[in-house]
């Protein structure tokens, strides 16, 4: 049966490299939306990330030992992802090393208040945060960006909205082109699965080979397609790097997400190889 | 061996009644032609023994199979027991003489080993050693037909089915043709040729049925070409 799989890919071989590059053909574009979109969003979580809390200890804690010793309390907020202590003094030669010297004449370092800065896991939970910081006993004022914050969950959502419709509309049109392929591809065998059942094969017998056939033209297309990505994500990426905005924009790594792409494309590659093949006879097996 | 009764045929998108009322017997090892005028429901009659299509009413047995009650699942049992021979050859062009031959007795699940005895056997039977490896479009017509009547008789069915055989052959080949059915006949299996032409059915003394407007109009026991009735 495998045999015969194989035996029919060698014998349609113009149409066995449409398959094969038509799935090929709609796994990069698939793949592209993907990762532009799983960059976009690496971007705006990295972006959130900047978007800090800062919490402020109470006037009346001063030593600093029992100021950190918030810390724990903090960190019990379970949407807190970390909180760096910034003890009064190095808070004022912060502020000291971004203003003129002159300015502080007079000044120590007791008019400003220990604090913590903290980052969150999901921004747009801040309020929420924001209050639940300032329950805590020993903590005066909590200042917080909620509408900048609020404006990147916006962001965030109309990417990953925008990227979903794209991909369910591509997901139906690279199924549409398919199909059609195989349609074709098997539209000048209707006459020898005719001969076939002629000659006494069971559905099953004849629906086999297709399988097979979808099969391992689904694998090579998902193979195709993957390498195709990777080779074009490393070269933009490369490319990315030599310019100015490479500096401070870069791609997510291709390692992190090799393995599940793979995986993907080749489940992808399959389905549409084998209900490609089988829809596609479907018709010709009612005689 | 076939047995129709009171058959009758109506196609249900255009409501054309292709066959009324037909009555017939094809027994074990006959040989019958089957002729009529285009348009008379002889190939509706061939599709109705194969299985194709469905009567709309009455009775027909193939080869010990009930053609009316048999579920489509099963379609393939009756079919193996026949080997059905068209017009055009219907040869899988990409393959070699010896794979479309072979390819039936694939399909039927035969081991390598009696495919490897039975092919050659076969294809000397029809006259055709030595082109094993030829593809289709290297052969004459009439070497085509043979290649087609190999296949048709490599799974050894009870009966051939053979729809205009020498339709695409010249006078000379249709005999030679004639005379390979004779042969294969006269080694046990049942043959109906289905066919227009006149001189050759005259030239055998054969069971000739003749159906007209979807009427058996005749069933002549020693043969002779009764369509001049138009």
């Amino acid at each position: 049966m495998i045999r015969e799989g194989f035996r029919s890919i060698k014998i349609h071989g113009f149409m066995s490299f449409a398959s094969v590059t038509i799935i090929t053909a709609c796994l990069i574009i698939m793949g592209s939306i993907f990762l532009l979109s799983l960059n976009i969003d690496a971007l705006i979580a990295d972006l959130e990330q900047q978007n800090e809390v800062v919490a402020f200890v109470d006037e009346s804690i001063v030593d600093e030992d029992e100021a950190k010793s918030l810390e724990g309390s903090i960190l019990g907020i379970s949407n807190i992802w970390a909180a760096d202590f910034v003890s009064r003094d190095s808070a004022m030669d912060s502020f000291m090393s971004k203003y003129d010297d002159r300015l502080m004449e007079g000044i120590d370092s007791t008019v400003f208040r220990h604090r913590f800065v903290i980052h969150l896991t999901d921004i747009s939970q801040m309020a929420d945060t924001k209050a639940e910081l300032e329950a805590i006993p020993g903590i005066a004022k909590v200042n917080a960006h909620i509408e900048y914050a609020d404006r990147f969950v916006r962001v965030r959502n109309i990417v990953s909205v925008v990227s979903l419709i794209l991909t369910v509309i591509l997901v139906f049109v690279s199924f549409f082109i398919m199909s059609n392929t195989i349609k074709l591809t098997t539209y000048g065998r209707r006459e020898e699965i005719a001969i076939m059942k002629m000659v006494g094969a069971t559905n099953g017998f004849i629906r086999t080979p297709f399988i097979i056939e979808g099969l391992i033209l689904g694998i090579l297309g998902g193979l195709f397609g993957f390498l195709a990505v990777w080779g074009i994500y490393t070269l933009l990426n490369s490319s990315l790097l030599d310019t100015l905005t490479g500096s401070f924009l870069s791609l997510v790594p291709f390692r992190t997400i090799m393995f599940p792409l793979l995986g993907a494309y080749i489940g992808i590659g399959i389905l549409i190889g084998v209900f490609g093949g089988v829809n596609a006879i479907r018709n010709y097996l009612k005689v | 061996m076939v047995q129709m009764t009171d058959v009758t045929k109506i196609y249900d998108s255009s409501s054309t009644v292709a066959l009324d009322g037909i009555n017939l017997t094809i027994n074990e090892g006959e040989f019958v032609f089957l002729v009529g005028p285009s348009g008379s429901g002889k190939t509706t009659l061939m599709k109705l023994i194969t299985g194709e299509v469905r009567a709309t009413a009455g009775e027909i047995v193939v080869n010990d199979f009930d053609m009316i009650k048999i579920k489509r699942r099963k379609l393939p049992r009756v079919r193996r027991t026949l080997g059905v021979i068209f017009q055009d050859y219907r040869l899988i062009e990409n393959m070699t003489v010896y794979d479309n031959v072979a390819f039936a007795m694939r399909v039927v699940g035969a081991k390598g080993k009696s495919i490897a005895k039975r092919v050659p056997y076969v294809l000397e039977l029809v006259g055709l050693e030595g082109r094993e490896k030829r593809f289709p479009n290297e052969l004459s017509g009439g070497e085509q037909q043979r290649v087609a009547i190999a296949r048709a008789l490599v799974n050894n069915p009870r009966m051939i089915v053979a729809d205009e055989p020498t339709g695409n052959l010249d006078p000379v080949r249709s005999l030679e043709l004639m005379l390979l059915f004779e042969k294969i006949n006269e080694m046990g299996t049942t043959i109906l040729v289905v066919t227009h032409e006149k001189e050759l059915v005259n030239a055998f003394s054969k069971r000739v049925i003749t159906i007209d407007d979807g009427h058996v109009v005749s069933d002549d026991g020693d043969g002779y070409y009764s369509y001049e009735l138009e």
